[in-house]
């Protein structure tokens, strides 16, 4: 981060309304936002605040109706047809019919790599997310922590700088999730790729991000950003450390001072 | 203990009910088989013992219900001991139907596939083709199996292909229903992602929606051959009882051969039950394939 950081998602008063029976809701508003190359930006906040939708923003999965919003330079369809992103869903979302290898061959076929190509990535990957040896199973012959890990090899297996995840850890219990989220540092570290991280867990958040964006409901909007100060070396007790706590705390804080109760 | 719960959990039922039937079915002969032979016995002056009459009532040649060990016999006798090509042999009679309902049946499935395929993708298509489909079903068949077969025999096509395209106008519904909902059971998360490989339409149907499908595939597949068979017997009911199991059941209701009749409706449900089995394996070995967790 000390030469130039290039944007890889930039955002400028982006809005998203859905016309919904009962009149419009605000999904997003005024969303101002850059994620630099190489970041690691969490996305936190209560249901309804709009961090799934601007990751499916970023995505070209849904469109801003107001605002400007660049990935890589280019529109969000430009960046999903040149496929400069994988996503990493809430489900793991393996084709059940596949075997763990043959979905994370997927999208290489789509994207018409070679035969040889393919089986050299599928390796790689596997081994990126520790799955070595598990290429030949079925998806249910996996734990749920397995199939998310999967599902993130299948994210890798092509040439995307940016990797995308929506609260992938979500559905997962506290040990599974530590773990997880370990690996999920090491092989930020090993692949140098921007991660954008949609969360609801604090710790997670804060143990994970180089920044940390806070947002609120009713409009979805962003209320607070915070740069981590911890070190890129994180092991898991880092997480008591009183750096830690204050960042945790600010995150907290931001959360409740976005978050009206009353209703 | 994997073969006693066979024995205790499906086997011994379905006996059971088997036995029951049995029974009630012989206790029915009697009652219907009786005024009749009351009649005989008084008009020959014969006395018989209890015995005796119970007896004649499960052996009349023309019973108006017949005992099940005559279905049975009549059935062992027109299958095994007669040549297949004896227009007696049920297996002549069987192999004529099969080869047209098979045949409807193939028509029936990729006329449905295509259908689906067709709903699927064309928006016009699901908004028009839908009721007429469902209108198609309402139409009895009783009805249509004739105007098919003397509309095509008037242009000389006769034989095998109208009672095919009978069989083929009762398949291709299910497979077309079932297969509508298949290629639409991928859920939003797998279209999804799909779109965020930018894959093209035909990729994802290739790869995502065909996959998914094959499940309701064979489920309606089962239900289409079971049909395609009652569209081949009802087809071959107005073709004048040239051939087939649906000419037995008409030749034996013409000539009151009721054990005939019995034995016509036991070799289409043994055929149905085979072709409906048939198709179960083939989706068990497709199931297994594609990864399904052993059931």
């Amino acid at each position: 981060m000390n030469n130039a950081p290039s944007s890889v998602v930039s955002a400028r008063k982006l809005g998203l309304t859905f016309e919904t029976g009962d009149g419009p809701v605000h999904a997003l508003s005024n969303v101002d936002l850059t994620v630099n190359k190489g970041d690691f930006v969490s996305f936190i906040g209560p249901s309804g605040c709009g961090k799934t939708t601007f990751l499916r923003v970023i995505a070209d999965l849904e469109k801003a109706t107001s605002g400007e919003i660049t990935v890589n330079g280019m529109t969000p369809e430009e960046a999903r047809k040149s496929r400069s992103y994988g996503y990493v869903f809430q489900a793991p979302a393996l084709y059940p019919w596949r075997t763990i290898e043959k979905n994370i061959a997927l999208p290489l076929e789509i994207m018409g790599y070679s035969a040889t190509d393919r089986k050299a990535r599928i390796e790689r990957t596997l081994d990126l997310v520790n799955l070595a040896g598990f290429g030949k199973k079925y998806p249910w012959q996996l734990s749920g922590g397995m199939q998310q890990r999967a599902s993130i090899a299948r994210a890798l297996a092509f040439d995307a700088d940016l990797l995308l995840m929506d609260e992938p850890f979500g559905a997962l219990d506290e040990i599974v999730r530590d773990h997880l989220n370990e690996q999920l540092l090491k092989l930020w570290a090993r692949t140098q790729k921007t991660i954008c991280f949609v969360t609801h867990s604090i710790p997670e958040a804060v143990y994970l991000s180089t920044r940390i964006v806070v947002m609120s409901p009713r409009p979805g909007r962003v209320t607070d950003v915070i740069d981590s100060t911890l070190p890129k070396e994180r092991p898991l007790e880092i997480r008591e450390t009183p750096e830690f706590l204050e960042i945790a705390h600010r995150v907290r804080e931001g959360l409740r001072a976005g978050h009206s109760y009353e209703e | 203990m994997q073969k006693e719960r066979l024995l205790q959990h499906r086997i011994l039922p379905v006996v059971t009910v088997l036995l029951v039937i049995i029974a009630i079915w012989y206790v029915a002969a009697y009652v219907m088989n009786s005024p009749f032979q009351r009649d005989l016995d008084r008009r020959g002056n014969v006395t018989s013992t209890a015995m005796e009459f119970f007896q004649k009532t499960m052996a009349q040649p023309k019973p108006v219900l017949p005992a099940p060990h005559q279905v049975v016999s009549n059935v062992f006798e027109n299958t095994f001991l007669r040549s297949v090509s004896s227009n007696r042999s049920l297996v002549y009679h069987g192999w004529v139907t099969l080869s047209s309902t098979v045949a409807g049946f193939t028509m029936g499935t990729l006329l449905g596939i295509l259908i689906a395929v067709g709903i699927v993708h064309v928006k016009a298509l699901d908004r028009s083709l839908m009721p007429w489909i469902i209108a198609s079903q309402t139409v009895p068949i009783l009805a249509v199996a004739p105007m098919v077969i003397v509309v095509l025999g008037a242009v000389n096509i006769t034989g095998l292909l109208p009672k095919a395209l009978i069989s083929t106008y009762l398949s291709f519904f299910p497979v077309a229903v079932g297969m509508v909902k298949g290629l639409r059971s991928p859920e939003l998360i797998q279209l999804d992602l799909m779109r965020t490989y930018h894959a093209s339409a035909g990729q994802t149907f290739w790869k995502l929606r065909v996959p998914a499908s094959i499940p309701f595939l064979f489920t309606s597949m089962k239900v289409a051959i079971a049909a395609s068979l009652v569209g081949a017997i009802v087809g071959e009911l107005p073709t004048g009882a040239v051939a087939g199991i649906g000419s037995k059941l008409l030749a034996g209701a013409y000539y009151s051969q009721t054990i005939d009749i019995w034995a016509a409706l036991i070799a289409g449900s043994v055929l149905a039950a085979l072709l409906v089995t048939i198709v179960g394996i083939v989706g068990k070995i497709v199931d297994r394939s594609m990864g399904g967790r052993l059931a």
